[in-house]
């Protein structure tokens, strides 16, 4: 089997896994849906067959023992229950050590199927652990014929694996029918021309036989004692996953309801390639700005209305690059809902997980470097958050914590919000604690939103015993930079003894933003334009700086003014027109105050160097039309200094 | 550094030099991409001196060091002669692309590494950690930079300006 075949069975046995987990999770919502135990044994059946077929020969065994549990709640025979989803749970963990070929010196694997064995035991109707799939004998011996069909075999069927699982069923004189064999010169090598015929003495149903089947293209005839010939032809319902190695995902039709593929061809590429492609459209970006600056510098029309119409086809090559680059919030919710699952049952808190908007789209960067920090607050408001049962109780809360994770637009924004109905966070714990860190002073005066913030400085833990969970003083702190370096915002808004909420606000995508660019003493920057959110002149009077608190009154609000010119020690003084960009990071608002409005662009974010990391005034430098570097203002940060300027104003006040 | 030197007898190293003020320094071929004529500098505000600005290098950017600060060379206006050489150094296990600015770019050359002598102990402005070695030639004293350990103090140097 070459690296491509294996590369496509990993992918997609990764798929199925995940799948499994989605279903077993949704099993342990509602134990008593047969479609989700269906699915679950399905995705189980095909990670079974094609681990066999790629030689994972121990997972192919592994798996077998957890879908003949699994075929005991299928056929009502176990009902389903914690205990079970949780070993079931495990046990699909054991799948991903089998493909990354971990060994397993402990015998955890044998203890696990054990334990699920027993469990799945422990409810049916004394039917007991036997392996046995279909275990309904109906004491009439049975006959069955087979051959495949088409080009089962090209497909990957495996007729010893076929036979070996009929055999488990009870087949006996299993025999090969050779009647239809041609001669050597005439045989298609691809094609299987021998069929088996076998007696199952104590007699076997069609379901059971449909099942060994459910993925090849069979003829078969199960004949009772002296019964009639049944004779009819099985097609796959689903072609064996490596059959077609860049065709759709071998997804099951009715495991994800709604969500699934709406009919639509989709195809699988390697997230490399994309990044390639989205390198290039970004180059061509760059050189479409030239070339319109060349144009326009020409003023020969036939050359502008070119370079019009190839900025316009960039444009769209832009938009749709990046399109395919979104990826729904749901693809990370499999791990968060398995986290709470896990956290729930550590630290006995019964947790409702509820997840909004789950369709909600961001760049594949995005969400990939969005997980771990949610992960995090998770474990925060399941640990920290939620009171124990008898303190809900106590405080008159349904013994359930309930959490949620919302997604939602927001303009060019994706909004998260994970909010808990605990607690809430203690303030005068936090102002305690933020004093003794030496955060704040002793008199300093915050408001509610600057006291949450405080929780999200470096070295700030709330809790106040450090638990096995979480609540080593390292985290959010953590996730704040890496939202910010997302250029991303997070706020946290608390209400004592109702819960917390944690909101991030999140570009759309990373790659090419809209940006504004502006002039400050002669050099060039740009803003992203997703903040900004209005300009203003700066009126004369306001030209020259007046002492600690610089503001500009705009619609009744005061905006903390950010002068550029200073804080870049620029050479020069400022000229007689001046222009204050308000943006905003969150709810924080800062007027950056920069001598002229160039325009708008489409910008190339490159990243800053390393070099560079201790200057946090720049999220990044983009290459503008002429081919020089304009650096990219970091909005968070003025905001920040933009916030700094309000602080000192509350304390002159 | 190590993969050009290791082929040549022993203990031959090929550098290119290059002056800063009245001070030559050498640059290991091995560790140069390419000498660009001075290209456009943006200016990096709140950066630290020593690189205090990025250039585009064909559509990337990489920031321009001045490594005339590290070992107290006063700055000298731009002139014809000025270069960029475009080195790649390791920096936490990683490579990174860095620009230098040389007030002239002399000769490629090669250097015994056996005649390579230690910083004398005193009597040296020159931080320690931020010299290889250096060699002693006709035109004068050569000095071969530690790159990795130069760049390695900016990039945890923060900003100058807190703003």
């Amino acid at each position: 089997m070459d690296d491509d075949m294996m590369a496509v069975f990993r992918q997609e046995a990764t798929d199925l896994i995940e799948s499994l987990e989605r279903g077993l999770l949704d099993l342990s919502d509602q134990p008593g849906d047969r479609d989700l135990i269906n699915a679950v044994f399905r995705d189980l059946h095909t990670i079974k067959g094609s681990g066999a077929m790629f030689g994972f020969a121990d997972m192919a065994a592994f798996v077998h023992a957890f879908e003949s549990a699994f075929d005991l709640l299928r056929s009502g025979q176990a009902a389903v229950t914690p205990d079970i989803i949780r070993l079931a749970l495990e046990a699909r963990d054991e799948i991903i050590g089998f493909l990354s070929e971990q060994a397993d010196p402990d015998g955890r694997r044998a203890a696990i199927l054990a334990a699920l064995e027993a469990a799945v035991g422990a409810t049916g109707n004394a039917v007991g652990t036997a392996p046995l799939p279909e275990a309904a004998p109906t004491g009439q011996a049975h006959r069955l014929w087979f051959r495949l069909t088409g080009n089962a075999l090209a497909l990957g069927a495996r007729p010893d694996l076929l036979l070996a699982e009929l055999r488990e069923l009870g087949a006996t004189d299993i025999r090969a029918d050779l009647s239809e064999v041609p001669a050597l010169d005439a045989l298609d090598p691809e094609v299987c021309m021998i069929g088996w015929s076998m007696d199952f003495p104590n007699g076997i149903t069609r379901d059971a036989i449909d099942n060994v089947f459910l993925f090849n293209d069979v003829d078969l005839r199960l004949e009772a004692p002296q019964a009639a010939v049944d004779r009819v032809p099985v097609a796959a319902s689903d072609p064996v996953p490596v059959a077609e190695p860049v065709s759709a995902p071998a997804r099951k039709p009715s495991e994800e309801g709604p969500q699934a593929d709406k009919g639509g061809a989709t195809m699988r590429v390697a997230a490399e390639r994309l990044d390639h492609l989205m390198d290039r459209v970004g180059e061509l970006v760059i050189a479409d700005a030239r070339l319109l600056q060349l144009a326009q510098q020409s003023r020969d029309p036939a050359l502008m209305a070119a370079a019009e119409e190839i900025s316009r086809l960039a444009a769209g090559l832009r938009d749709t690059t990046m399109r395919i680059r979104m990826v729904p919030v749901r693809s990370m919710i499999g791990r968060f809902r398995r986290l709470i699952h896990g956290l729930s049952e550590t630290i006995g808190k019964p947790v409702s997980f509820i997840v909004r908007g789950e369709e909600t789209e961001l760049d594949k960067t995005v969400i990939e470097q969005l997980a771990d920090p949610i992960v995090h607050m998770l474990r925060n408001s399941v640990d920290h958050g939620l009171e124990s049962p008898a303190d809900r109780a106590a405080a008159g809360k349904p013994a359930e914590g309930r959490i949620m994770l919302e997604a939602e637009y927001s303009g060019a924004e994706v909004v998260i919000r994970i909010s808990d109905d605990g607690r809430g966070l203690n303030r005068d714990r936090i102002r305690a604690k933020a004093i003794a860190n030496g955060l704040i002073g002793a008199d300093t005066i915050l408001t509610e939103s600057a006291m949450n913030a405080l929780i999200l400085e470096p070295g700030f833990s709330t809790a106040e015993s450090i638990t096995e969970i979480s609540g080593r003083g390292v985290g959010m702190d953590v996730v704040k930079k890496t939202i910010e370096g997302l250029r991303g915002s997070i706020e946290v808004q608390s209400v004592e003894g109702r819960g917390t909420t944690f909101t991030l606000r999140l570009p759309l995508t990373l790659a090419i933003i809209e940006g504004l660019l502006v002039e400050v003493a002669g050099e060039r920057f740009s803003i992203p334009l997703a903040a900004v959110q209005e300009i203003v002149e700066l009126p004369a009077d306001r030209i020259e700086e007046d002492g600690s608190s610089d503001f500009l009154d705009v619609r009744d609000r005061l905006v903390p003014l950010v002068r550029l010119r200073r804080m870049f020690s620029s050479p020069g003084a400022p000229g007689e027109f001046q222009t204050v960009v308000i943006v905003r990071a969150g709810e924080t608002r800062a007027g950056a105050v920069v001598d002229r409005i160039i325009g708008t662009n489409q910008i190339v974010i490159k990243q800053m160097s390393r070099l560079h990391s201790g200057v946090r005034a720049f999220s990044g430098a983009t290459i503008l039309g002429d081919g020089t570097v304009a650096l990219i203002l970091d909005v968070p940060h003025l905001a920040g200094v933009g916030q700094g300027v309000e602080d000192r104003r509350g304390v002159a006040a | 550094m190590t993969n050009i030197v290791e082929l040549k007898p022993a203990a031959l190293m090929t550098v290119v030099t290059m002056r800063l003020g009245r001070q030559m320094l050498a640059i290991p071929a091995s560790a140069l991409r390419e000498i660009l004529d001075p290209l456009p500098v943006t200016r990096v505000p709140t950066a630290d001196r020593s690189v205090s600005g990025v250039i585009n290098v064909r559509g990337a950017v990489v920031p321009l060091a001045e490594l005339r600060f590290a070992f107290g060379i006063p700055e000298e206006p731009r002139t014809d002669a000025s270069k960029m050489l475009v080195v790649e150094v390791e920096l936490a296990d990683e490579p990174m692309i860095v620009a230098i600015s040389a007030d002239a770019v002399l000769e490629v050359t090669e250097l015994d590494r056996a005649t390579m002598e230690a910083l004398p102990p005193k009597g040296s402005s020159w931080p320690h950690a931020f010299v290889q070695g250096v060699f002693r030639t006709k035109k004068g004293l050569l000095l071969l930079p530690n790159l990795s350990n130069i760049f390695a103090s900016l990039a945890s140097a923060s900003g100058t300006a807190a703003a």
